[in-house]
């Protein structure tokens, strides 16, 4: 097999985005038959370059090559003829439409007839020959992640995919889900078929994928066999070495008669009636960081809201200080308006309580001393937000929810698209506001990060929330129910 | 109420919403794909001029194609600002519905000076259909009419299979659902948008054709009189699906040949109550759960 | 080219852009058609700004609606709100007005004219209302109820000018003449001019401070720019904000109805003068900002004075305005797609980063 053609070559892309460079000549060889792991940090470029070789994105340089054939796409049509399947993260399945519909969807052809029954004979048939069960006639916006991420694969197999590319397939799943998919992805390649795994979990990556290429800045950094590399060595390639900063952890100054926010027994359902959280109670004091894990809808982003007094509960008591700063997690859409400058993004903190006229002087006074004071990057406090870097707005945002020294902070995933540098500028931040006596929640997707700040750590599983010991293992089994 | 009374009223109905009836199903294929054309007015009164010009150049059928292919150059524009451009639909349907209106108003007082056309226009006239057009009260309104109705009774119908049962309906619905998913799958949005409207623009111009060509006569500026608006209300009130639109159409016809009875037999209601009473009813199905789910959910949202 | 890709960058500089445009567009179809475009210019210009009365009584009066139900628009649409049944709640308004014009020829102006006033603004909130509670309420789109409510409106009017509020001599499907104490002052002598005109430049810097200056101002800003981020950072009640601005804006629209019927018709007819459409046009050009309001308000109808006397002197059809209008809006977009689209381009490239 090693001298066969590779299943798909990607040599020498690079791919800008107006004046930023997302791929600098990347190359990327995916062995027929393996399972190759695609590793980077976020804004590494791994995304975007599994969004090339599916066509829904060109590149500026560079050649791909399918099996050997080189070939170019003019939509992901044309990848999806030539036998290429992607997963995306988010989900691309139509919600209000059948799940034999979804899979029929993007058949050639105005006229072409579509019948509901051979759609539905051709699921069945998949999920009878691969094991991946599902209602042809269940409407999509019913069925579960799990059962939604079974159909996007489904979709693939269904226009015959040998490669099936799948991004972060595990972020919405729990570990017992994951567990069985990359079961499933082995025996998928065991069938001869191949599968590329764009994820940035570096253990998961080596104990399953045959081959792992890492990606940093745009650029190939690493590539090989998983049984020849170390977690250590990819590391390094993934992060680069010299940035690699083992942070002291300063003593925290937690005063423990001084609880800042309390729940107790709050429950929160969603517009559907379905319970998010359930008979919840949690106690944060001044000057410690209380860190949130759980996986994707087990309720912590209710419990963030709840806390930081954006959400009232449905029943049960929550006590928040008047000053409390929030950044959520997606900020261009929840924190910042883009189109404004920072002197009204600031004053928009007091937009739902302010009376009479506004004091824009005062205001621009105020968001010049935070621009200085968190060492945000901008032309001035008229700068459109739009106009700054992620990391800058991010920084921006934490500033402005920091400013007038308020009693508690609720963080939301505040490194999520960041990179390292503006990543760890952030933590240091949320640790000095501890150090400042300020009780600070903070929830992120990223296990490791929550550990490295956490004085303790609480576990959102099926809406309860519980407390754990500031460990990864103990962690792992509360996320899953088990403790 | 005699039986002649309610045949004739049947008739009238029918009649009126032959026209109604063909920009609401553009409308509805247009706002499957995601968008709502506000412009349609424009197409129709496009579709009116086109029909005039055509029609008196080679005759009914020749008119109904210019009245089309009017339609669709109106609807082109506006597909040009709204998916290529990506400017907002309901300004640039605002925009679209003016330039229609007064477009063919300046080139019709430029063409046909200010006596207007004269009554040169070749017209269609009601085609009665043996047996069936003997039945019964229902008979005459069904079918006795013009070509152009009998046309819909096949068009309805093949719409709704298309939309449920071939690949091209369900890209369509998918794109209006969820673009980025039909991206996925494949399918181009815009190409997709781009089709939908010069479908409804088309047959927003045929619409206008049968104002000229079956039933008034003649061009009067802004003989459209408000159908394009009347057609997205007709969408609704069908809940975005074929046979539930040609019903609606049904609905506003009825109530337009309700007034024209109301005023002809001297009913003590204000006859502006039949025309008012589609919109509110309209609007109460608004204001119900069923129908804001039937609307396509990317509906009049701007693609980046 | 760089003087010109400044002028574009610029939101006025854009906007005079799509205007040129517009005439350009115009003069071109004037030539085409076969007409004098000498002739044409010279009669649109007479028209609208030649001698005082065309200024006045043609231009100004004609501009006083359209300033004022552009001001309408403008505040739902910064509000995100989009209203596009201005026609309807005008049309409300006007009813209101003549309702309450008509018995009040015994009171005193300084009672009766802002008593008319202040029914059209009710009436027209009123109107807005329906529309306002589907939307919060139900979650209707304003876009299709408004419209309906439009025809509903027309409908009522042609039913209060045939009924209720018919003429005496019910000979004419009107009503008839508001008492002369509820009539807007003229403000010249031998021109039609009316308070209406400094009523909607008071009105357009109103609305401008308080947008630019006051907490509310701020909110319906923050709430149309973003409403997430306005819920999220600023903790500001949307739905109330939105609501609140489709009433005022449905309020500003029937003020519009009442200041036609106080100042110019005092009478009401069947049908619409479709200034609720035309307004979406000014209300575009001006880029939602008031005081930009006054200027395109002036120059369509500059442009609506001068197309009638185009009409009258070059047979240039009237219809023409119709057209310049939709070219200028179609203009304005176009330019602000270009403008828009470097700065969509960086963001993608932002997005592109963080995939």
């Amino acid at each position: 097999m090693t001298d066969a053609a590779p299943a798909l070559s990607l040599r020498g892309i690079t791919k800008r985005f107006g004046n930023t460079v997302a791929l600098d000549g990347a190359d990327f060889d995916v062995r027929a038959g393996t399972l190759h792991a695609l590793l980077g940090e976020n804004g590494a470029g791994k995304t975007t370059l599994m969004r090339l070789a599916f066509g829904m994105l060109r590149a500026d340089t560079g050649t791909l090559s399918v099996s050997g054939a080189v070939r170019q796409w003019s939509s992901s049509a044309d990848a999806i003829a030539a036998g290429i399947g992607m997963v995306h993260q988010h989900f691309l399945l139509v919600g209000a439409m059948t799940v034999a519909e979804n899979v029929s969807l993007g058949e050639r052809g105005w006229l072409r007839s579509f019948d509901p029954r051979t759609a539905a004979a051709r699921v069945r048939r998949i999920g009878a020959e691969t094991g991946l069960m599902l209602d042809p006639e269940a409407r999509v916006a019913d069925l579960a992640v799990g059962a939604q991420q079974r159909l996007e694969i489904v979709k693939a197999l269904a226009r015959d995919a040998r490669i099936l590319i799948l991004d972060e397939p595990t972020a919405v799943l729990t570990p017992t889900e994951s567990q069985e998919l990359y079961a499933w992805l082995r025996a998928f390649v065991a069938r001869g078929r191949t599968v590329v795994l764009i994820t940035h979990k570096v253990r998961e990556a080596l104990a399953i994928a045959d081959d792992v290429t890492v990606l940093r800045r745009g650029r190939t950094i690493l590539t090989g066999r998983a049984g020849n590399l170390n977690e250590h060595a990819v590391i390094d390639a993934l992060v680069g070495a010299a940035e690699i900063t083992d942070e002291q952890q300063p003593a925290s100054n937690v005063d423990p008669v001084a609880t800042v926010m309390s729940l107790e027994n709050v429950s929160v359902a969603d517009a559907r009636g379905v319970p998010r959280l359930r008979n919840v109670s949690l106690d944060v004091r001044a000057g410690e960081i209380v860190g949130v894990a759980g996986v994707e809808g087990a309720g912590q982003h209710e419990l963030l809201q709840l806390l930081a007094g954006r959400r009232a509960p449905d029943s049960g008591r929550v006590r928040a200080p008047e000053k409390i700063g929030f950044v959520p997690e997606d900020r261009l859409r929840d924190a910042l308006i883009p189109e404004m400058t920072l002197v009204e993004n600031l004053a928009l903190k007091d937009a739902g309580v302010a009376r009479g006229t506004t004091a824009w002087g005062a205001y621009a006074a105020r968001a010049i001393t935070t621009i200085r004071a968190h060492d945000v990057r901008a032309s001035g406090a008229q700068a459109h937000a739009g106009s700054l870097s992620g990391g800058n707005q991010q920084k921006f945002v934490l500033g402005r929810e920091l400013e007038g020294a308020p009693d508690a902070l609720v963080v939301e995933n505040p490194t999520r698209g960041l990179d390292i540098r503006a990543a760890a500028h952030i933590l240091a931040e949320l640790r000095s506001a501890r150090a400042a006596g300020i009780a600070v929640v903070v929830y992120s997707s990223d296990l490791d990060e929550v550990l490295s700040i956490a004085d303790r750590m609480v576990v959102c599983f099926d809406g309860r929330v519980t407390e754990v010991a500031v460990e990864s293992g103990a962690i792992a089994r509360a996320l899953v129910g088990l403790s | 109420m005699s039986d002649s009374t309610f045949s004739s009223f049947l008739e009238a109905g029918v009649r009126t919403a032959t026209p109604l009836a063909y920009a609401a199903l553009g409308e509805l294929v247009t706002e499957r794909s995601g968008v709502i054309n506000i412009g349609l007015e424009g197409a129709i009164i496009g579709g009116a001029f086109g029909a005039l010009v055509f029609g008196g150049m080679g005759g009914a059928t020749f008119g109904f194609a210019g009245a089309a292919l009017s339609g669709l150059l109106i609807a082109a524009v506006f597909a040009l600002f709204v998916v290529t451009l990506r400017t907002d639909q309901i300004i640039t349907g605002t925009a679209i519905s003016m330039l229609g209106l007064g477009l063919t108003g300046t080139l019709y007082r430029t063409m046909y000076g200010t006596q207007g056309a004269s009554l040169h226009t070749p017209t269609i006239a009601p085609v009665a259909i043996p047996v069936l057009s003997a039945i019964p009260v229902i008979g005459p309104a069904l079918f006795a009419q013009p070509l152009v109705t009998y046309v819909l009774y096949g068009l309805v119908p093949a719409l709704a299979w298309w939309f449920y049962r071939s690949a091209g309906g369900l890209a369509l619905r998918a794109v209006g659902e969820h673009p980025e998913a039909a991206r996925g799958a494949g399918i181009s949005p815009d190409r997709v948008r781009w089709a939908a409207l010069l479908f409804g623009g088309a047959m927003g111009g045929i619409s206008g054709g049968t104002l000229v060509l079956a039933q008034v006569g003649t061009f009067a500026e802004g003989m459209s009189a408000g159908r394009g608006f009347i057609a997205i209300a007709i969408v609704v009130l069908g809940r975005w699906t074929p046979l539930g639109v040609a019903g609606a159409a049904l609905v506003f016809g009825a109530a337009s040949a309700l007034q024209t009875l109301a005023q002809t037999t001297g009913w003590a209601i204000p006859y502006q109550l039949p025309l008012a009473f589609p919109y509110l009813l309209t609007l109460a199905l608004l204001a119900s759960v069923r129908a804001r789910t039937a609307a396509p959910a990317a509906l009049g949202r701007r693609e980046s | 080219m760089s003087f010109l890709w400044r002028a574009v960058k610029s939101p006025i500089g854009s906007s005079a852009i799509a205007a040129l445009l517009a005439v350009g567009g115009v003069m071109f179809v004037v030539i085409a058609g076969g007409y004098d475009l000498g002739h044409a210019a010279a009669a649109l210009w007479n028209g609208s700004v030649g001698d005082s009365y065309s200024f006045f009584t043609g231009t100004l009066m004609r501009a006083t609606p359209l300033i004022i139900v552009g001001l309408s628009v403008s505040v739902a649409f910064r509000a995100g709100v989009l209203n596009i049944g201005a026609d309807g709640q005008l049309l409300a308004g006007a009813s209101g007005a003549v309702a309450v014009g008509l018995s009040a020829a015994s009171w005193s102006p300084w009672i009766a004219v802002p008593a008319v006033l202040a029914a059209g603004m009710l009436a027209g909130a009123a109107w807005a209302a329906i529309a306002a509670i589907l939307k919060h309420r139900f979650g209707v789109l304003e876009v299709i109820s408004t419209l309906m409510l439009n025809f509903v409106a027309l409908y009522t009017v042609s039913y209060l000018v045939h009924g209720p509020l018919e003429e005496p001599t019910r000979v004419f499907p009107q009503t008839s003449s508001i008492a002369l104490s509820a009539r807007l002052p003229v403000l010249l002598a031998s021109q039609r001019l009316h308070l209406g005109f400094l009523l909607a430049i008071a009105l357009a810097v109103a609305i401008w401070w308080v947008l630019r200056s006051t907490a509310t101002g701020f909110r319906v800003r923050a709430v149309g720019a973003s409403p997430s981020a306005a819920a999220s950072a600023g903790r500001v009640n949307v739905g109330r904000v939105v609501f609140g601005a489709f009433l005022a804006s449905g309020a500003i629209a029937g003020l519009g109805g009442a200041v036609q019927v106080a100042g110019v018709t005092y009478a009401m007819y069947e049908g619409s003068a479709g200034y609720g459409y035309t307004a979406i046009a000014v209300a575009l050009l001006a880029r939602l900002n008031p005081i930009g309001v006054i200027v395109a308000g002036v120059f369509f109808g500059a442009l609506e004075a001068g197309g009638a006397s185009m009409q009258r002197d070059a047979g240039v059809p009237a219809g023409f305005v119709a057209v310049i209008e939709a070219l200028a809006i179609l203009g304005v977009l176009a330019v602000d797609r270009a403008r828009a689209l470097a700065l969509e381009r960086s963001e993608r490239a932002l997005e592109g980063r963080s995939a």
